[in-house]
């Protein structure tokens, strides 16, 4: 959602302080830049120079810098993520004031926009950050709200239940081994599917017959007998069911 | 069979199917019957049982999901009635559920009879309970139910109609048994609209949850045609395409879903579409254990079967049976008709152009020819093939061999079912790329298609037998075959690589085995071979004329040479080779008979043994015939037909270059 081109930490760095700059005045003058990144002049305008060739702003001589529409977009952006981890680093990770801007410094150039939706979600729409209360910029996604970012973002579950300890895929179960779902994994299409089909959160399982050469697996779910490829089962993964009490045996064909 | 979630992109969901116009068919009857539910209950059974020969298998308006109705007469009144593909869910993953559900939204059949397999109640409940949030009339039909008694299970249908409201009919479809009865019960519904009374209802929270949005929809008034009880359930389950549609009208009905939705899950820690999936499961469970006994434990007759069926050892070579019984069965059946049909036909003789003129060369050797042609090599072979394959998929031997053949298909992308299609190949590759569509998603389908394009149908043996077997010799033409196998493995790999993407594994049900019912067959076999012959023939016809036309005016010539660089450089062939192709892309097998016509039958004084291997590598692998092509026009549009075609036209001057150099080395 970025730009497409990489930039540099280098460069990502120049278009945030001129966000921040450009806050208070426009144009910005290189020296308030040098001042603020502790470089230079003559860098300044050096890097100035390149990222207008780039398209990233406009500069004259003398006056100062102006950002283009796309410079601003990434100089938000970065802004944006900068805070937000400033706010998760204070918030969550309960790390000091003092420390979180450095900290936030390194890590805004990598996160994706995938982490910073689910940080953005995480600390449920903060909209200051924490060392110096200013403002964390509007994300650029195209949602209108934050709810449709949250719905949005429920299409792309990849796992459903609880990561408990024990827990068996299907695919290492025994023939005529049953156990009760409790955490799949996988494409969300393909775990709505298993859903439809009675493969739902603790849903007992039996396995019925294990194709050889990584074949699939034959299953007894909910009274009907269902094959999954070994790619699907692999990933569906159950709490084993002691075959001990008598009455849980016939339970099992009444689902 | 399960139908695998299809990726629909954005652009499908629009609302295409809501405003496409209506059927015409629709508005025929009086009353309109809509038959739903999983797939393999016997939907298809009592859809013909109802309508009989009165009855048309079309597709979905822009949809490749076939669309089944008919009519009958009941009590002097005209009954439509509509056969909806079978479904395990209303989601929006799937062709047949958007069909399904916007059917029943938007042309609001007068009563929807919901087939549900007696012997796996719960599993199918799940599905009733769906219908039963839409608020539509309905009548369940339980059906299978000699099965379920074989299984030992026995189903209260009075306790089954008290828990659910709507009158439910015990039946065994297959015999005819109770669909009088079903029939009677469905049209009383359809007379009185009468819509369940019982509430069906959920959960603590999740009833709660349903219920205020539900209350809140009513108040806002937005006529999506579904019932609201529906909307607010598919709002909580984040359903795109509802999401979609209420978003425009109504902002707050979205946002208290959203914050309902929330709350749910943080009340479960799972998301909304699996908290609702369990609850409907729950309810199903209930619902089933109230009304069905398990009377004894028997081990029936489909589950000894599948013993050896799936057998980690055994299954392979009832598999390996399955399919060549199909192929001989096919080729034997084939043959003999064919051969009667050739006698029948044996009036038809080819007339010299320079005494008859050239019209009549163009009408009779060329358009009638294509006709004798269609008549004699697709007919005899189509039918036994159709009928063969309907039986194993009907029966449900075709889930048992996808089962077993699974883990080999996986290496080309595809998965155990793409291997009938692929079957097919060997046969004729028009039939087998139309019945790729029993896959899931249309990258698969054009996976298989591909791979079906390089197997060596029928045309493609004749050539390799009369060129290579008889001139060369006959370990020469097992090593064509040999080497044919070989490409389509690579290609498939290749194809695999230019197209990425998930695969898709399997997710298929395996219903019990049984004795599928003859008049389905039949039907199947009739509408399959119905649809394939208005492609196939206009094609033959057509093609054939038209080689005969370039003929006549000797136009072939000319384009021969200027193929020659090709041809003779490159290949090593006669100049005359260029003709030989041109003429071969209608159909293979002309390849053969122009050569026949222009050197007589001693082939062996024209070509040299590596010209005959040449020619038949290139006559194997160079371009689809052009039936295929037109097939895979209307299955995946011109553009995938092109590109395969080029993909296999390149794939046969390289190949065929390469044979021709080496072999010359030392042959």
């Amino acid at each position: 959602m970025s730009s497409e081109k990489t930039l540099s930490e280098n460069a990502e760095e120049y278009l945030e302080v001129l966000y921040k700059l450009s806050l208070k005045e426009r144009p910005v003058k290189t020296t308030n830049i040098s001042k603020m990144l502790n470089i230079s002049p003559a860098s300044v305008t050096q890097m100035v120079k390149k990222l207008e060739k780039e398209g990233y702003l406009h500069y004259s001589p003398y006056k100062g810098v102006t950002l283009t529409e796309e410079g601003y977009k990434i100089a938000s952006n970065i802004t944006r993520k900068h805070r937000l981890l400033e706010r998760f680093l204070h918030d969550v990770l309960k790390i000091k004031k003092e420390k979180v801007h450095d900290q936030a410094c390194e890590m805004e150039h990598v996160l994706s926009d995938d982490a910073e939706r689910a940080l953005c979600q995480l600390l449920e729409n903060p909209d200051e950050c924490p060392d110096d209360e200013e403002l964390i910029p509007v994300c650029d996604f195209e949602f209108k709200t934050c709810e449709e970012c949250r719905m949005r973002r429920q299409e792309e579950v990849n796992e459903v239940g609880k990561r408990n300890k024990n827990l068996v895929s299907l695919t290492d179960m025994e023939k005529n081994e049953k156990g009760k779902v409790s955490f799949i994994r996988g494409d969300y299409k393909v775990i709505r599917r298993l859903m439809d089909m009675g493969i739902t959160m603790g849903a007992e399982i039996g396995v019925l017959e294990v194709a050889p050469f990584k074949g699939p697996v034959e299953l007894l779910v909910r009274g009907s007998n269902l094959a999954l490829g070994r790619d699907i089962a692999k990933n569906v993964f159950v709490e084993i069911i002691k075959e001990n009490t008598p009455e849980s045996k016939g339970a099992l064909a009444h689902g | 069979m399960v139908k695998l979630p299809e990726c629909i992109e954005k652009s499908d969901y629009e609302e295409k199917i809501s405003t496409l116009d209506k059927n015409e068919f629709s508005s025929f009857g009086d009353v309109t019957l809509a038959l739903a539910g999983n797939a393999n209950v016997g939907k298809s059974v009592i859809f013909n049982y109802l309508t009989g020969s009165d009855q048309v298998v079309g597709n979905w308006p822009g949809k490749t999901v076939d669309r089944a109705e008919g009519n009958f007469q009941y009590d002097g009144q005209k009954i439509h009635v509509i056969d909806l593909p079978g479904i395990y869910s209303f989601s929006t993953f799937s062709m047949e559920e958007i069909v399904s559900r916007e059917y029943i939204a938007n042309e609001k059949p007068d009563v929807v009879i919901n087939v549900v397999d007696g012997s796996v109640l719960e599993r199918n409940l799940f599905f009733t309970l769906q219908l039963m949030e839409m608020e539509v009339p309905m009548v369940v039909c339980v059906n299978q139910m000699d099965v379920a008694r074989a299984k030992g299970f026995q189903v209260d249908t009075e306790k089954l109609e008290k828990a659910l409201g709507v009158p439910v009919v015990p039946t065994v479809a297959i015999r005819g048994e109770g669909l009088q009865k079903l029939i009677k019960k469905a049209i009383s519904i359809a007379k009185d609209k009468k819509i369940s009374e019982t509430a069906i209802e959920y959960g603590g929270e999740v009833e709660k949850a349903v219920k205020e949005l539900q209350n809140f929809l009513e108040r806002e008034k937005l006529g999506l045609g579904y019932s609201n009880r529906w909307v607010a359930i598919k709002l909580l389950e984040n359903d795109p395409e509802i999401i979609k549609k209420v978003e425009i009208l109504s902002d707050g009905a979205i946002q208290l879903a959203n914050h309902l939705a929330l709350e749910l899950e943080r009340i479960h820690d799972e998301p909304s579409f699996s908290i609702i999936a369990s609850e409907r499961y729950t309810l199903a469970n209930r619902i089933a254990a109230g009304a069905q006994k398990q009377t004894r434990y028997r081990i029936t007759l489909s589950e000894k079967l599948d013993k050896i069926l799936i057998h980690p050892i055994y299954g392979y070579f009832t598999s390996a049976m399955v399919i060549l019984g199909l192929l001989i069965w096919t080729f034997v059946l084939g043959n003999f008709i064919s051969e009667l049909i050739t006698n029948a036909m044996s009036f038809f003789q080819p007339v010299d152009p320079a005494l008859s003129g050239p019209a009549l060369a163009v009408l009779w050797n060329g358009a009638f020819g294509g006709l004798v042609a269609g008549l004699t090599l697709i007919v005899p072979f189509v039918i036994p093939f159709y009928i063969m394959l309907s039986y194993i998929e009907n029966s449900g031997l075709l889930t048992r061999v996808a089962f077993m053949m699974d883990s080999f298909m996986q290496k080309i992308g595809l998965h155990g079912k793409a291997l009938i299609p692929l079957i097919l190949g060997y046969g004729c590759s028009v039939p087998a790329i139309d019945s790729t569509k029993i896959l899931e998603t249309r990258r698969e389908r054009l996976l298989a298609a591909f791979a079906i394009t390089f197997a060596p149908c029928s045309a493609r043996t004749i050539i390799i037998l009369s060129l290579v077997a008889i001139f060369v010799s006959i370990w020469w033409a097992l090593a064509l075959y040999v080497l044919d196998l070989i490409i389509i493995f690579i290609m498939g790999k290749l194809a695999l690589k230019a197209m990425p993407g998930e695969s898709t594994s399997l997710i298929m049900e395996i219903h019990s085995l049984r004795m599928p019912s003859a008049s389905v067959i039949l039907k199947q076999t009739w509408n399959r071979t119905k649809s394939l012959t208005y492609l196939v023939f206009p094609v033959f016809i057509a093609g054939s004329a038209l080689i005969q036309l370039f003929y006549v005016l000797g136009v072939l010539e000319p384009i021969s040479n200027l193929m020659a660089p090709l041809t003779v450089g490159w290949l090593k062939l006669p100049a005359f080779a260029g003709i030989l192709l041109i003429v071969g892309a209608v159909r293979k097998e002309f390849v053969l008979l122009t050569l026949v016509s222009f050197v007589g039958t001693d082939l062996s004084l024209a070509l040299t043994p590596v010209q005959f291997i040449v020619l038949a590598l290139i006559g194997m692998l160079y371009i689809p015939c052009l039936s295929t092509i037109s097939i895979l026009i209307r299955e995946f549009g011109v553009k995938a037909a092109s590109v395969i075609s080029a993909a296999n036209l390149v794939t046969a001057i390289v190949v065929g270059g390469i044979a021709a150099h080496v072999l010359s080395l030392f042959m």
